[in-house]
C-alpha cells in the first residue's frame, strides 16, 4: 500500500485501513488532528493518544504516538493520571458521544472543571455503532435507533454547552465536511494551555444514516454543508442561526491550568 | 500539464468506495468503478486537495509539485 | 534521618503511605471513603513534599485510572479505598491486570455488601480481591496484621507489582487502618527497593508485550521514546488487538503464570506456636492478633494450638496449606466473614484433616473468647 508523506510520518501503516465502515466521518476528522499535530510540529515522543472505548476510540491505534485504548468512558481519568504525572506529554483525548458524554460523562464534566491541559476531541456520529446503533445522548429526540425502535424519547445533550458550564478554557465545534475549519479548531485546542474540548460532527452512514433515511455518506455531508453556520456570523446576525448548527468557536478564554497550579504547591512545600 | 503540477495517487488497496471524493471534486476528475474510485480525468485536476481533506481513508492524495504552491 | 528519632505512634492507615513513600511512591489518586480516608489525606500532606503528585478524582472507577496513567507515565502509582469504592475499581483494576501496569490499590475492609458498616471492621473482599474483576487474571494481594507490618509490606506492595508488573491490593481491615501503635521507620539503606524492568533495545525494535523467559515485559514509560500501544483488548506481543484463540490463550495464560509459578518469591506467612500444634487456627489481618492470644490462653489449659497466618492472601499458599494439613488434626479458619478463605483451606487441606469455621460479620473484631470457645467444642 502507498500513502501520501503525512500519512506516513504519523500512521501506523501497517495498520490500515483501518475498521471504520465505507463513508466514516471518523476517518477524516482524525485526519484533521493528524495535519494539527503537524502543523503544530509537536515530537511525536511527547504526544500522547488516549481513548475509550468504541468507533471513535479505535483512532489511537492507528496513530504512531504513545497510544492508549482504554475502558469505556474513562479516557479522559487515565489521561488526567498521564497528564498529572508528566505534564510534558501533549495528551490528546479522542471520543465519541456515548463515550464522553454517556458512560463518561462524570469523568468529562470533572476533567473541564480541573482545568487540565488535556485536548479533547469527541467524534460525534449521534449514535453507537460498535454495537450496531443504539441511541446515544446526542441522538435527536424523535430519531430511531435500535434500542429507540419508535422514535428517540430522550433530550439530547449539547456537548459544547455542558463543558463550556463545566469549566473548559477552549470550545469548539467543528465537522467532518469543514474539515480544514476543524483543522484549525484541532491546533487552537491544542495550544490553549487548559482543558479544551472540540466536537466533530462525524456521520455515520451505516447506521444512523440508514436508520434515520438521511441517505448515503455524500448525502450526509451534503447535511453538514447546507445546515451549518459559523458563531461569528450568528454573532453579528442571530436571525441567521435559526434551525442552524452553530460550528466555530465556542469559547476561549484561558484561566490558570492545573498541572501549573499543583506545581506552584509543590514548588511551595517540597522539602 | 502546468509545470509544478502537483499529481493525484489513489491508493486502491486503501479505497472503501464511499463516493466522497467524487461528489466532492470540483472538476470531476474522479469516477466509482467496481465499488472503487478511479482517476478518470487527472488533466482536468485543478490540486484543490479537496479528495484528499475529505477522503476518511488516506486513499487519495497529492504528490509533488511546488510547495508554494 | 539523623536528628529525628526513628520510631512514632501512628495508625495503620499512615504506616501505609510511609510504606508507599519508602517505597518511591510519586503518585497517588483517591476518593474519600471510610474507613480508608487518612491514606489519602496523608498521600495529599505528603507526597508534594517529595515532588510527587496528588490527585482526588471524582469517583473510584477514575481514581483507578488515574493511578494507572500515572504509573504508564513512568510514577509508582497507589489508590486507597474500602467496599464500595473497591467495586467500583473492578473495572479499571482489570485493565491494569491485561496491561500490565504495575500499581497497588489499598482495600481498607468494612462490613459490606453495598454501604454496609462503614464504621466498622470485616474481612468480607477476600473473594472479591480475587475475582472481582471480571476474566482470569493475576492478582497478589497481602494482609497486614499490625502497623509495621503495614509499612512493610506496603514497601513489599509496590516491589511485587513493579516487578510482575501487575496490580498488588493491600488487603487491611478497618481493625489494623485505625489501631495506632509504635512504628519503627527502616534505614533507607535497609529497604530493598525494585523497580520496574526496562527495554534496553532500541525503539524501532521494542515489542511492548513480548515477555522475556520470566514471563513479564520490560516496560517502557510514555514519553521515553518508545511509542507504544496499550489496549486493553486481547493482544499480541506487539501491543496491538488481536482475535487469533491461540495468542489469547497464550497472553491470559502467560499473565496468571507469572504470579501463580512464582509463588514462593511472595510466600510471606507467620507461624506461631506451630512447632507441636494439632489444633491450627488459620487467621490474617486484625483476627490473627485474637487468634494468638487465644493460642496462648488455650496453651495454658495443656491444647497444643498453634496459628499458619497468610500475610499473602493471594495467591494461594498452597504448598504452606499443605503442609499445616499434613500436621494438624483439626483446622479452623477464623475470618470476619461468613467463610471465604475457609473454602480454599478446605479445598487444599479437607481431605487430610478437617477444616472449621469461625465466622463474624458483626462490624466486630473476633475475640479471642469465641476462638477459645470454638476450639473447645463450642458453646
Amino acid at each position: 500500500m502507498n500513502f501520501s508523506e503525512m500519512t506516513e510520518k504519523y500512521y501506523r501503516t501497517d495498520k490500515l485501513p483501518h475498521i471504520w465502515c465505507p463513508g466514516c466521518g471518523h476517518g477524516t476528522l482524525l485526519n484533521t488532528v493528524v495535519r494539527a499535530i503537524d502543523k503544530l510540529g509537536l515530537n511525536k515522543d511527547e504526544v500522547c493518544i488516549v481513548s475509550g472505548i468504541g468507533c471513535s476510540s479505535r483512532a489511537p491505534g492507528y496513530l504512531d504516538f504513545n497510544t492508549l485504548h482504554t475502558t469505556h468512558g474513562r479516557a479522559l481519568a487515565f489521561a488526567t493520571g498521564i497528564k498529572h504525572a508528566n505534564p510534558n506529554l501533549h495528551v490528546i483525548v479522542i471520543t465519541g458521544d456515548g463515550d464522553a458524554s454517556a458512560i463518561g460523562g462524570n469523568h468529562l464534566i470533572h476533567a473541564a472543571r480541573r482545568n487540565i491541559d488535556i485536548t479533547t476531541i469527541c467524534f460525534n456520529n449521534n449514535i453507537y455503532g460498535m454495537t450496531g446503533g443504539q441511541y446515544s445522548p446526542t441522538t435527536p429526540t424523535g430519531d430511531f435507533g435500535t434500542t429507540a425502535p419508535y422514535g428517540n424519547t430522550d433530550s439530547t445533550f449539547d456537548l459544547c454547552n455542558l463543558v463550556q458550564g463545566a469549566g473548559a478554557t477552549y470550545v469548539a465545534r467543528g465537522t467532518a465536511y469543514h474539515a480544514q475549519a476543524m483543522e484549525k479548531l484541532v491546533v487552537n485546542a491544542i495550544s490553549n494551555k487548559g482543558f479544551s474540548f472540540v466536537e466533530g460532527l462525524s456521520l455515520c452512514p451505516t447506521y444512523y444514516g440508514r436508520k434515520n433515511k438521511k441517505g448515503d455518506a455524500v448525502k450526509m455531508h451534503e447535511f453538514l454543508k447546507d445546515n451549518c453556520i459559523d458563531k461569528k456570523v450568528v454573532d453579528k446576525k442571530p436571525e441567521m442561526g435559526e434551525n442552524k448548527i452553530i460550528i466555530g468557536e465556542m469559547y476561549n478564554n484561558p484561566k490558570p491550568e492545573y498541572t501549573e497550579n499543583y506545581k506552584v504547591v509543590i514548588d511551595k512545600f517540597q522539602k | 500539464m502546468a509545470k509544478n503540477k502537483k499529481s493525484l495517487v489513489l491508493n486502491v488497496e486503501s479505497c472503501k468506495g464511499c463516493n466522497i471524493c467524487i461528489a466532492f471534486c470540483p472538476k470531476k476528475v474522479l469516477e466509482l468503478k467496481n465499488d472503487k474510485c478511479v482517476i478518470a480525468r487527472p488533466d482536468d485536476c485543478i490540486n484543490c486537495g479537496m479528495c484528499e481533506l475529505r477522503c476518511p481513508d488516506n486513499a487519495i492524495y497529492l504528490v509533488g509539485g511546488n510547495k508554494d504552491e | 534521618m539523623s536528628n529525628e528519632k526513628n520510631y512514632k505512634l501512628i495508625q495503620g492507615n499512615e504506616a501505609c503511605v510511609e510504606g508507599a513513600l519508602a517505597a518511591g511512591m510519586k503518585f497517588f489518586a483517591g476518593y474519600p471513603i471510610t474507613p480508608s480516608t487518612e491514606v489519602a489525606e496523608i498521600s495529599a500532606q505528603k507526597l508534594p513534599q517529595v515532588g510527587g503528585k496528588f490527585i482526588q478524582m471524582e469517583d473510584e472507577i477514575a481514581s483507578m485510572a488515574a493511578i494507572i496513567g500515572g504509573s504508564l507515565a513512568g510514577l509508582k502509582s497507589m489508590t486507597a479505598t474500602s467496599g464500595p469504592g473497591f467495586s467500583l475499581m473492578q473495572e479499571n483494576l482489570g485493565y491494569a491486570s491485561i496491561a500490565e501496569i504495575p500499581c497497588v490499590i489499598v482495600n481498607v475492609q468494612r462490613g459490606g455488601p453495598s454501604t454496609g458498616l462503614p464504621t466498622s471492621p470485616a474481612q468480607g473482599e477476600v473473594m472479591q480481591a480475587k475475582w472481582g474483576t471480571h476474566g482470569d487474571h493475576p492478582i497478589i494481594a497481602l494482609t497486614p496484621n499490625s502497623v509495621q507490618e503495614t509499612y512493610e509490606y506496603t514497601i513489599k506492595a509496590f516491589n511485587l507489582a513493579e516487578k510482575y508488573r501487575t496490580p498488588v491490593i493491600m488487603l487491611m481491615d478497618e481493625t489494623v487502618g485505625h489501631m495506632r501503635e509504635k512504628l519503627t521507620y527502616k534505614d533507607p539503606s535497609e529497604i530493598e527497593i525494585i523497580d520496574r524492568k526496562k527495554p534496553t533495545c532500541k525503539p524501532d525494535e521494542y515489542l511492548a508485550y513480548k515477555a522475556d523467559e520470566d514471563m513479564i515485559p520490560p516496560m517502557a514509560s510514555f514519553g521515553e521514546g518508545y511509542r507504544y500501544h496499550v489496549t486493553g483488548l486481547t493482544h499480541d506481543e506487539t501491543g496491538f488487538p488481536t482475535n487469533n484463540n491461540k495468542i489469547s490463550g497464550e497472553l491470559i495464560t502467560r499473565l496468571v503464570n507469572k504470579v501463580e509459578k512464582n509463588v514462593d518469591d511472595m510466600a510471606y506467612f507467620e507461624e506461631y506456636e506451630m512447632e507441636d500444634a494439632e489444633v491450627v487456627i488459620i487467621a490474617f489481618g486484625g483476627v490473627s492478633r485474637s487468634a494468638k492470644t487465644a493460642i496462648d490462653e488455650l496453651r495454658k489449659s495443656g491444647k497444643k494450638v498453634g496459628l499458619f497466618r497468610p500475610i499473602t492472601i493471594w495467591p494461594m499458599l498452597e504448598k504452606q496449606i499443605d503442609k499445616v494439613a499434613e500436621q494438624a488434626k483439626e483446622i479452623y479458619v477464623a475470618e470476619m466473614n461468613l467463610g471465604q478463605y475457609f473454602y480454599e483451606v478446605d479445598r487444599i487441606a479437607g481431605k487430610k484433616c478437617p477444616v472449621k469455621k469461625i465466622n463474624k460479620v458483626t462490624g466486630e473484631l473476633i475475640t479471642p473468647n469465641e476462638i477459645i470457645e470454638a476450639v473447645n467444642g463450642g458453646k
